[in-house]
Order: structure tokens, then C-alpha cells, then sequence
């Protein structure tokens, strides 16, 4: 799978480390260090150490085999990293900017509170996934879902995109109140609160979706069984009315 | 639909000194004071004003004072007036009720009902005019034990970060958006002065800050706003906001109206959208998770700085802190439920949450019994009045404290509690140019400055008088401590005799 990868092959300054059960300490520290010399690392046989990839800067990237603990990607700031296996919870916890792909499933709370990056995710995702995603000014946060969502998918969100391919769970996007989440028009959407609108796609939605579904297919094309890129026609997406939900809460 | 509500304050004005000049008018962003229609005289409507002082403080002739609106309740100590007017307002908007500042309501106050030993003849006192005295503090986890090379006198041990204050006092987190960036500034150049810390808030750091990193404690709450890299690492020491004794439970809404461009741009967020701070983070659900976004922290910033936790001082305070401590929390900072804050529902303000005395005694109790102590740090705030309520505090087991509102005060708060409205007469908790100008940051930290100093001396003073030169020999020293007026389990939570004992 790694030798598919184009800027991974290109790069001639890589190293690779192996973890196995290295407390997440020692093993985050030789990161670093690697990261301090070489450009592209590949981490093996990693057991769940938590925090890989935290706060990393533009310019590294890890390519992750094994699983990958929680919080993976939290803070990240412009690198990329592609687990090929499953990841846990919280990656790109509040992340500002860069790549995480996931060659697998995740866990919950994937992307709470990020500001910047991408997610792409090939299979299902957990809980309150995308939770208090917030954008600013040309930071536009993105999580794409091949599979299906688990419950509270988008919930508190101030900003970005996401795009779910698969089904969404209960109480999908409670207290949204900016961003856009693009579903698939056969999801019964019924359960879905007042403050939220449905709506058809505009053309710039159009330009996102294909945007972000060629790059899912760039990612994981190969590796999923007959996949195809779903037809444009089949989105809708989930706005919310207002960016101030709770301004008649109050009594001043 | 009629307005039932009264007004709460009555403009007095003294016609025989009033000149009409008209500084009242200017004062008063609420639009109290007013010239009528003859265009000389100035007339107040009463009913808008929140009895900040601005305008009592700035008339020339001291021709205006502010009294209580003259009507009388009913008779009733049960349907106060209070009660009926909170009704008529959620009668009438259908709202939750919204306040700020710490509860006025009549709690005990328990620092009111601690009195400090002196010495008398046995181990005499110490004069600090002309003795050393130590009020220096350092704030981190210490390790269990010290390897020193004797030969050499070095630490051979790893120690962890410290915070290193010349003042047993810092301030607490005040937000850009709560309150001005004046504000912020103040707290900022006192803190430097005076060798101390001031709290970003959750708001973000202004980039008009950055330069005071090495003074600043930068929080991230569950709305994580500002949060990156960058701004991690602008900073002496990283604190988890759980929570806050104002609002214990609840997370933060700050209103789309307050957030301005250069709010906007600090928690970077779109302009104008509700800034919403979740009540719990959402990723975490226990000590455990509590854990993970230390370490998560800490290996954000490579275990270059101690990361604190803030919660609202609560029943199961000992508990949790016992759980924070095991967390890898440096520092534990318990906030009481007399704490101030920007805006709170006036229910919760007022009805949720222990006292700070109550909640550091049984604190700094559990993690001794637990001898785990020493692994942590303990801040309290919530609310410290005076230097007596620090040497109490710092008795009944407390590092060192934390003060917002005291703060706020010196630099013109006149606590009406009208902060929600942002329309702050004395330039604090808005964001109108007109009104945060009245600010100046240099002059507001000299009074900042002036205040901790006096403090301290203070504090010094106590000290000596009790034969003790260091803050050291006075951390949970409960013996400088007798209660008065408490009951048995009182005294038995405060850990502390009664007086005559």
C-alpha cells in the first residue's frame, strides 16, 4: 500500500522506527527525534501508544502500521499521517491544520474542536465524531466518512464540512450552529432538530463534494471491493438556521 | 405586553450642586441621565441604571449619589421582593435568568470566622521592616524524593516544572470577550511586575499579549477557542478549565454581539457566531480521560510546563481532586462558589457549588491522608477579599490563591453586576471603543501592582506577628487558625479549634 504512495516514494529522506510496546513517552520522544532529522517516518508494529503526530509541524509525515492510540493527531499543525489499520478514539482532537488518513475505522470524538486538516476515514466511525468543529477565516476543517456514523455526528459544531457516505446515527448534528454536513439523501433525516435546515446542493457544494470524494478514492479506491464514486445527485446537506442558537436563551 | 419589573435604583440628585454640566450624561453608556426638554435641567430615568458609580465618581460637584428604589416589599420574607421581580422577568421573556459577579446572597463567609494566632512572649515575633521574610512560592509537582549530590550541591533528581511566584497571589482566568483587552493588558504588565501570573481565560491569547509569555497561564475549556500549538507554547503554564464556582456544571455561551473582530480573531471563530463552551470537554468522561488530556497537553509543549486544573469547588471536591491529582495535574486550582464570573445563570450562581473554605480544608485533608500532597500544587479562589483571607487560606492548606474580582475592583469594577450587558461603564467587561478606553493599562496596573504589594506587606506582617518568615511554615499550618461562631462538624471539616481551645 505504501509503495502506492507517490510523495512517499519521492521522498528520499525517511526513516523507520519500530515501537511495539514502548510506553507512548519514549515512544513519542524518538519521534521526535527521527522527525528532527528525516522528513517521512514509518512507524511498525505500534501498540496503541497514544498521542502520535501531536502538535506536528508542516513538512513531516508518519505512515502508522499497527494501531495507533488515542488522541493521535491532537494539535497537529500541517503534517500528515496515514494509518493503514484502525485508529481509536479522538484523533485530530483539536487539530489546526494538516492530513490524517485512516485506513480503517475510528473511533469517537474524531476531530473534536478542529480548526484546520483534513480526516479521511475509509470505514465507520464512533460517537460525536466532528464535535465543536469551528472554522476561521481560510481554515476549513474536513472529515470524510466512507462508512457509517455513529450517534451525535456533528453535534456542537460551529464550522467546516463533513461528508458521510454511509448511514448517520441518532441525534445527528444537536447545537449545530455553523459548517455543513453532506449525507446521502436516502438517510431519514426526520429525528433532526428545528434549528437545522435541509437543503439541495448549490454548485459550490458541488465543487466541494467531488473535490473531497476524489480524494477518497485516491485514498482507498483500490483497496474497497467494486467501489465507485457515488453520483453528486444522491447529497443533501445539513445547514444550520443561525449562528446564534441560544441568543433568545437569556433574559438580559 | 406590560412590563412589570421595578426599576432597582433610584438616581438622587443634589439640585443645589448640580452645575449641569453634563459629565453625567457622557458617563453613563446605559443612558441614565438625560437633559429635558427645557435643555437644561438633566432628569434621570431610574429604571436604566445598574448603580455602577461611573457617574457618582466622575460628577465634579459630587452632586449625585445612587440610593435603593423606595419601594417596600410586602411584608412577606418569603415573597421578597427579589422573587417576584426574578417572576415578572421569566413571565414576560420566557428566558433563563442571567447574572454576574459571585452570589450576593448571605452564605457564610468562613474566612469571617477565622481568627489568626500572634506570638506573646514564646517564640516571639518577627519584625519584617527589618527582617527577611519569604513570601516567595513555587507551584508544581515535587518528586517523592530529592537526590542531591552533596559535593557538587546540586539537584541531582529530575524535577518537574515549576511556576516560580514572588507573590503567594496570581489572577484568575478572565477571558478576552468577557472582559476588554485593556483589562487583560493590566493584569499582564501587574503580573510582570510583581513576578506573578495572569489566566488568558478561555478565550485565546491576543497577539498583543505574546510578549508577556512568560507571565501568562493560558486555558483551554471545552470550547478549546484559540487553541494551538502556538498558543501552548506561548506560555509559563497550560490550565484545564473543568470548571468555575460561579457556574459549577455548566459551560459558557459568550453572545454573538461580543464577538468583534478582535475577538473573532483570538478565538478564532466567525464574527458575530455564539462562541459555545460544552459543560463537560467532550473528551472526558473520567479521571482517566482527565489523564490523557494532560499528558496530551504535555506532550504538546515536551514537559516544559506544569499544566494546572481548575474546578469549581463542589461536594465531591476531595474526591475529584484526589483523582486529579493521580491524573498528573501539576497544579489543582479550586474555584468557590462566591467566585465571579462574566455571566452565569443567576440560578446556578446562586444555588450551586460549596464554600472555598470548607472545599480547600477538605482538599488539602483528603490528599494528606492520601500522601499525595506533595505531588500537587494546590490554588484556590472564590473569593479572596483581603491579605487575611490569603493567610487563612495559605493556613487551611493552599499554596498560594488566585484573585479575579479583587482585581477587577482596583482598576474601577464597582461590582454591580451588570457584566452580561457588556455596556461596562468603568471600560472592564465590554468590547465598545468608547467604553474600553477608559481603561489605560499602565494606570490600571499600577493599581493592580500597588494593591498585591500592600497585599503583601500585609501578609508579612501577619507572618512575622505570628513568628513565622516564610509562606513555607505557614502552609496548612491550622494551628495560626481558631474558628469563632462554628458548630462542631465546622470546625471539624475546617480542621481547626475553636477559639479559647
Amino acid at each position: 500500500m505504501l509503495e502506492n504512495k507517490k510523495h512517499f516514494v519521492c521522498d528520499n529522506n525517511k526513516e523507520e522506527l519500530t515501537l511495539g510496546t514502548l510506553h507512548f513517552q519514549e515512544a513519542n520522544e524518538l519521534i521526535r527525534q527521527k522527525l528532527a532529522k528525516c522528513s517521512s517516518l514509518i512507524l511498525r508494529n505500534v501498540f496503541a501508544q497514544r498521542y502520535i503526530g501531536c502538535a506536528m509541524p508542516m513538512g513531516k509525515s508518519i505512515y502508522v502500521f499497527g494501531t495507533p492510540g488515542n488522541d493521535m493527531a491532537a494539535y497537529m499543525d500541517g503534517g500528515s499521517i496515514e494509518v493503514f489499520g484502525n485508529a481509536q478514539d479522538q484523533i485530530g482532537n483539536t487539530m489546526n491544520d494538516g492530513v490524517v488518513v485512516i485506513h480503517g475505522r475510528c473511533g469517537d470524538a474524531a476531530g473534536y474542536a478542529m480548526r484546520g486538516g483534513t480526516i479521511f476515514i475509509r470505514d465507520d466511525c464512533g460517537w460525536r465524531v466532528g464535535i465543536n468543529m469551528k472554522q476561521y477565516q481560510d481554515k476549513c476543517p474536513t472529515i470524510v466518512i466512507g462508512g457509517n456514523a455513529g450517534n451525535f455526528l456533528g453535534e456542537y459544531m460551529a464550522g467546516g464540512i463533513i461528508l458521510l457516505l454511509g448511514k448517520a446515527g441518532s441525534y445527528l448534528a444537536t447545537g449545530m450552529h455553523g459548517g455543513v454536513i453532506y449525507l446521502r439523501k436516502n438517510i431519514d433525516l426526520s429525528g433532526i432538530t428545528d434549528d437545522l435546515s435541509i437543503c439541495p446542493l448549490d454548485d459550490s457544494d458541488e465543487t466541494k463534494i467531488t473535490g473531497l470524494l476524489n480524494s477518497y478514492s485516491e485514498n482507498f479506491g483500490d483497496e474497497l471491493d467494486k467501489f465507485t464514486l457515488p453520483d453528486i445527485e444522491e447529497f443533501v446537506k445539513i445547514i444550520p438556521k443561525s449562528a446564534r442558537p441560544y441568543a433568545n436563551m437569556y433574559a438580559n | 405586553m406590560l412590563d412589570h419589573s421595578l426599576p432597582k435604583y433610584r438616581v438622587y440628585r443634589d439640585l443645589e450642586e448640580c452645575s449641569n454640566c453634563g459629565v453625567c450624561i457622557h458617563s453613563c453608556s446605559n443612558g441614565v441621565h438625560y437633559k429635558s426638554a427645557d435643555g437644561v435641567a438633566i432628569k434621570a430615568d431610574h429604571k436604566k441604571c445598574v448603580n455602577c458609580l461611573r457617574c457618582v465618581v466622575m460628577c465634579p460637584e459630587n452632586a449625585l449619589a445612587i440610593t435603593e428604589w423606595p419601594q417596600v416589599g410586602v411584608g412577606s420574607s418569603n415573597w421578597t421582593l427579589g422573587y417576584m421581580q426574578d417572576i415578572a422577568k421569566q413571565a414576560q421573556t420566557g428566558a433563563v435568568l442571567l447574572s454576574s459577579m459571585g452570589t450576593p446572597n448571605s452564605y457564610p463567609v468562613y474566612w469571617d470566622h477565622l481568627l489568626l494566632n500572634a506570638s506573646q512572649v514564646t517564640n516571639p515575633s518577627i519584625d519584617p521592616l527589618r527582617e527577611p521574610m519569604e513570601t516567595r512560592v513555587f507551584l508544581g509537582s515535587r518528586p517523592n524524593m530529592l537526590k542531591i549530590n552533596e559535593r557538587q550541591r546540586k539537584v541531582v533528581s529530575k524535577m518537574p516544572p515549576q511556576l516560580k511566584m514572588n507573590v503567594p497571589v496570581m489572577f484568575s482566568a478572565m477571558s478576552f470577550g468577557s472582559v476588554s483587552l485593556n483589562t487583560q493588558k493590566a493584569l499582564a504588565m501587574a503580573a510582570r511586575e510583581l513576578g506573578t501570573f495572569f489566566n488568558s481565560g478561555e478565550g485565546g491569547l491576543h497577539r498583543d499579549l505574546e510578549d508577556y509569555s512568560d507571565n501568562t497561564i493560558v486555558q483551554v475549556a471545552s470550547g478549546r477557542f484559540g487553541v494551538d500549538p502556538h498558543y501552548l507554547n506561548n506560555a509559563a503554564a497550560i490550565e484545564i478549565k473543568i470548571g468555575q464556582g460561579a457556574k459549577p456544571g455548566i459551560g459558557g455561551h459568550l453572545p454573538g454581539e461580543k464577538v468583534t473582530a478582535e475577538v473573532s480573531g483570538t478565538r478564532m471563530i466567525p464574527q458575530g457566531s455564539d462562541a459555545i463552551s460544552p459543560a463537560p470537554h467532550h473528551d472526558i468522561y473520567s479521571i482517566e480521560d482527565l489523564r490523557q488530556l494532560i499528558f496530551s497537553l504535555k506532550e504538546a509543549t515536551l514537559y516544559k510546563k506544569p499544566v494546572l486544573v481548575k474546578i469549581a469547588a463542589v461536594h465531591n471536591a476531595a474526591a475529584i481532586a484526589s483523582g486529579m491529582a493521580r491524573a498528573g495535574a501539576d497544579i489543582i486550582v479550586i474555584d468557590g462558589f462566591r467566585g465571579g464570573t462574566g455571566a452565569a445563570p443567576k440560578r446556578i450562581r446562586d444555588n450551586v457549588g460549596i464554600p472555598i473554605e470548607l472545599a480547600l480544608a477538605a482538599v488539602d485533608q483528603r490528599l494528606r491522608d492520601e500522601s499525595i500532597r506533595s505531588t500537587v500544587s494546590l490554588v484556590v479562589s472564590g473569593s479572596i477579599r483581603s491579605s487575611a483571607d490569603i493567610v487563612r487560606a495559605i493556613a487551611l492548606g493552599a499554596d498560594a490563591v488566585s484573585i479575579g474580582s479583587a482585581a477587577l475592583i482596583a482598576v474601577g469594577c464597582h461590582q454591580c453586576g451588570d457584566c452580561y450587558r457588556g455596556r461596562c461603564n468603568w471600560g472592564i467587561a465590554t468590547q465598545d471603543p468608547n467604553l474600553t478606553r477608559r481603561l489605560h493599562p499602565e494606570s490600571a496596573a499600577k493599581r493592580i501592582v500597588n494593591l498585591v504589594r500592600g497585599w503583601n506587606k500585609e501578609i508579612e506582617e501577619m507572618m512575622g506577628g505570628m513568628g513565622i518568615n516564610s509562606i513555607d511554615s505557614l502552609r496548612g499550618n491550622r494551628y495560626m487558625l481558631r474558628g469563632v461562631g462554628l458548630n462542631k462538624k465546622e470546625l471539624e471539616i475546617l480542621g481547626v479549634k475553636h477559639a479559647g481551645e
